[in-house]
């Protein structure tokens, strides 16, 4: 069977809807997105794309807060906050994951090194922080037991 | 999307949630067919014409993303916007005004 006349307005209107919200959002917003970097498939190489090969230090100065054992993988909330000076750039990574980059905030000038965000953990692994300052990088780990895989297949 | 902003003493807290599949394109469906990564790749926001909050994101984040920042210098009953984009071009721009404690 084809399509209604009505489905035909309806997915048609959809369309337009979709296109005027996209038209509304400026390019220039979105440009940065570090495609070598999010499909690395260790931490060492999604490291290695998204900061070459700074010189990075343990660091106390960054706090992780996430539960010890999180039941559910698919959901594990995660908060970061430092106290480095001139931190730029905080990235998020979960060791044992497919693609371990989860997530990377670039710190703009009024805003505060203090993030959250829930994320996907494949199996029990190490949640580790990079923050930049300067030309250097600064590494916090910490460890979170999953119950339930979270990534799926 | 839905947005939270809550401002205190010239610290504006922001609360994100957005649904989205964020489908990591390794997932395999019902019938074994594996299904196309489809995820938000970027989040920004502004207030008074200037950047806030930059992020990249991957397929790494939870289906249905939270994300809570916090910035200087607004106060209650100004706008801030979010927009996001993800890998297919799909995108959202969604203004809200910071309220009180």
């Amino acid at each position: 069977m084809g399509v209604s006349r009505r489905q035909f307005f309806k997915s048609v209107a959809g369309t337009i809807a979709y296109a005027a919200v996209a038209s509304a959002v400026p390019a220039r917003l979105f440009a940065s997105w570090n495609q070598p970097a999010f499909t690395s498939e260790t931490l060492a190489a999604a490291i290695a794309a998204k900061y070459g090969n700074m010189p990075i230090e343990e660091s106390s100065a960054i706090q992780i807060k996430s539960p010890e054992i999180a039941e559910n993988g698919a959901y594990v909330p995660v908060s970061i906050a430092t106290t480095i000076a001139g931190a730029s750039n905080i990235s998020v990574f979960s060791e044992a994951n497919f693609s371990p980059l989860v997530a990377s905030f670039n710190i703009m000038p009024r805003m505060l090194p203090d993030v959250s965000l829930r994320l996907r953990m494949a199996k029990t692994a190490n949640i580790v922080v990079l923050v930049q300052a300067g030309g250097k990088l600064y590494r916090t780990v910490r460890e979170v037991k999953v119950t339930i895989g979270g990534c799926g297949g | 999307m839905k947005i939270k902003a809550i401002a205190k003493d010239n610290v504006v807290s922001v609360k994100i949630l957005i649904q989205h599949v964020m489908e990591t394109g390794r997932r395999k469906d019902e019938t074994g067919k594996i299904v196309p990564g489809h995820y938000i790749t970027e989040v920004s926001a502004q207030h008074k014409g200037e950047t806030v909050f930059q992020a990249e994101l991957g397929p790494g984040v939870s289906k249905d993303p939270y994300i809570a920042f916090q910035f200087t210098g607004g106060a209650v009953g100004e706008t801030i916007s979010i927009s996001w984009i993800d890998s297919k071009g799909g995108t959202e721009k969604t203004d809200s005004i910071i309220s009180a404690m």
